[in-house]
């Protein structure tokens, strides 16, 4: 398995080479933050491309056909048509708050990303809190979410920011159980140290029962939390036209957009590096030439993998299942979700207490 | 076993069954051949439903006949003014006077495709086709005659 952390190493000791210590730190900030950015900005055009061909093959239809190739180029005329939009700012809106929102959410999608490890040794943030983090950084969005309902003066926004904070806080209990089910497994919180745990198994075989309910639980608890549907009613088109974002138009419009798309692939990039092995291969005891066979496939490649399943797992939930109303939401997480992630998290303690996982 | 469902546990469970029935039916749906129809380009094997309302036509036989005797039942029958009759009275050879169709003028552009004509319509005379692409750059060629030229009413063979 190719170690990325052997280049990262390279670049730092031939920048301190020739520079002192702080300027050299300085460009390996710059270097990873234009890295973050443009990799967030494609896999935001491909995720979205991604959701209209599989909405559309959900709905029996071809999705995007006519900007080039299959449609392949369809996003990125959005993308265009997006960046050259007048950006509108309501009457008697709050303008500090209106213009502020919209940067929160994507600051706080931004620090999420940075917590995934794409491959072995090239994770952008990893500490021994790591998971921590991740849920502390991700509840910031919520904050820009609630800013744009109030910013913009309008009741349909005030709406859709309330049932969104009430959904979010809600359901950010269940994820965080559910992925502490995961750390009581590993016995660590740093997203490293939970992938070198997997190493002979991913946790959801590790694990068996427990492992499988809190993955489970986690992509319904994740599904929420990113307002995606069954759980969309913050932005439910029939009653709340778009929800928090009905004002915004034009970039600001896009960096909800983005970061709607971007917390979805975040969701299934923590599931598929807690549940199912991150960057590590599949590996099956006792057959060693499979493994090695496994092992010349490069780790972001099966990080990559891994994440667009989970995301295919969560389209295929959305364009499945009907909107919620407020109270079946709220109900199920308190009724349901969260007493079935403490027992599972009980289950799982018990079952690392006696030993009974592999 | 109306019971079953009101518990707790027994409310869970049917939703997580009737969740995977969902599923199960959605993702049926995912690999099922499409239904779009990519227009411009199949236009030559486009093929449009049965019951599709394109154009009002009256259909000919061979010998260039038919069925309209010009009662006027589908121009009292159009709510929109759509259909004219016209009609003229000639004398057959064996001395009776009899009506027959002059021209159909059917306007397109008006027509709401509410198909009260071909039902009213008690010979069958008219009926629409598949044709839908009607657009013109000049109105009165919306305009059409329905009746080819020279046509004429096909006669009832006399039974026995």
């Amino acid at each position: 398995m190719f170690d990325f952390s052997i280049v990262t190493n390279w670049v730092h000791s031939t920048l301190t080479s020739v520079m002192p210590e702080g300027w050299a730190v300085l460009i390996e900030c710059v270097v990873i933050a234009v890295w973050i950015i443009t990799l967030y900005a494609l896999l935001a055009i491909a995720l979205i491309y991604m959701e209209r061909k599989v909405c559309g093959f959900f709905q029996c239809r071809l999705g995007p056909n006519r900007v080039g190739k299959w449609g392949c180029f369809q996003v990125f005329a959005d993308v265009l048509k997006m960046l050259t939009k007048e950006i509108f700012n309501p009457k008697n809106a709050d303008q500090f708050l209106y213009n502020l929102a919209p940067f929160l959410v994507i600051i706080a999608s931004f620090l999420t990303f940075s917590c995934l490890p794409i491959n072995k040794g090239a994770s952008i943030l990893d500490f021994n809190v790591g998971v921590f983090f991740l849920l502390a950084a991700s509840s910031i969005g919520v904050l820009g979410i609630l800013l744009a309902g109030w910013g913009s003066n309008n009741k349909y926004s005030l709406i859709g920011a309330m049932r969104s904070g009430a959904q979010i806080v809600s359901y950010e209990l269940s994820a965080g159980l559910s992925i502490m089910t995961a750390v009581v497994l590993t016995g660590t919180m740093s997203f490293s140290g939970i992938i070198e745990y997997q190493a002979d198994g991913w946790l959801i075989f590790k694990g068996h029962i427990p492992a499988i309910i809190a993955f489970l639980t986690y992509l319904v608890a994740g599904n929420a939390e990113c307002n995606r549907g069954p759980f969309d009613l913050p932005e439910a088109e029939s009653e709340l036209t778009a929800g928090y974002h009905t004002e915004y138009s034009g970039m600001h419009f896009g960096f909800f957009y983005l970061a709607e798309y971007l917390n979805m692939f975040i969701i299934a990039a923590v599931a598929a590096t807690i549940f199912l092995g991150g960057w590590m291969p599949l590996h099956i005891g006792g057959l060693d030439g499979f493994n090695a066979v496994m092992d010349f496939i490069p780790g972001f490649v099966w990080y990559f993998a891994k994440a667009f399943f989970v995301v295919f797992l969560l389209m295929w939930i959305k364009w499945t299942f009907p909107r919620l109303r407020i109270d079946q939401l709220l109900s199920f997480e308190w009724k349901y979700l969260m007493p079935l992630c403490m027992a599972n998290l009980l289950l799982m303690t018990l079952m690392v207490v006696f030993g009974l996982h592999f | 076993m109306n019971n079953e469902h009101n518990t707790y546990l027994g409310l869970v469970f049917g939703a997580i069954k009737t969740l995977l029935i969902g599923m199960k039916t959605s993702i049926k749906v995912y690999f099922r051949k499409k239904v779009t129809e990519q227009y411009p380009e199949n236009r030559k094997e486009l093929k449009m439903f049965d019951r599709f309302r394109g154009t009002l036509t009256m259909p000919h036989n061979e010998k260039n006949e038919h069925h309209c005797i010009a009662c006027g039942l589908c121009q009292i029958a159009c709510p929109n003014d759509t259909i004219k009759v016209i009609s003229k009275n000639i004398e057959t050879e064996d001395g009776k006077k009899k009506r027959i169709l002059d021209r159909y003028e059917y306007n397109l552009g008006s027509c709401m495709f509410c198909m009260l004509c071909v039902n009213a319509c008690p010979h069958d005379a008219i009926t629409f086709d598949q044709d839908f692409e009607h657009a013109v750059f000049d109105k009165s060629k919306l305009i059409l005659k329905l009746n080819h030229e020279g046509s004429k009413v096909e006669e009832k063979k006399k039974e026995q």
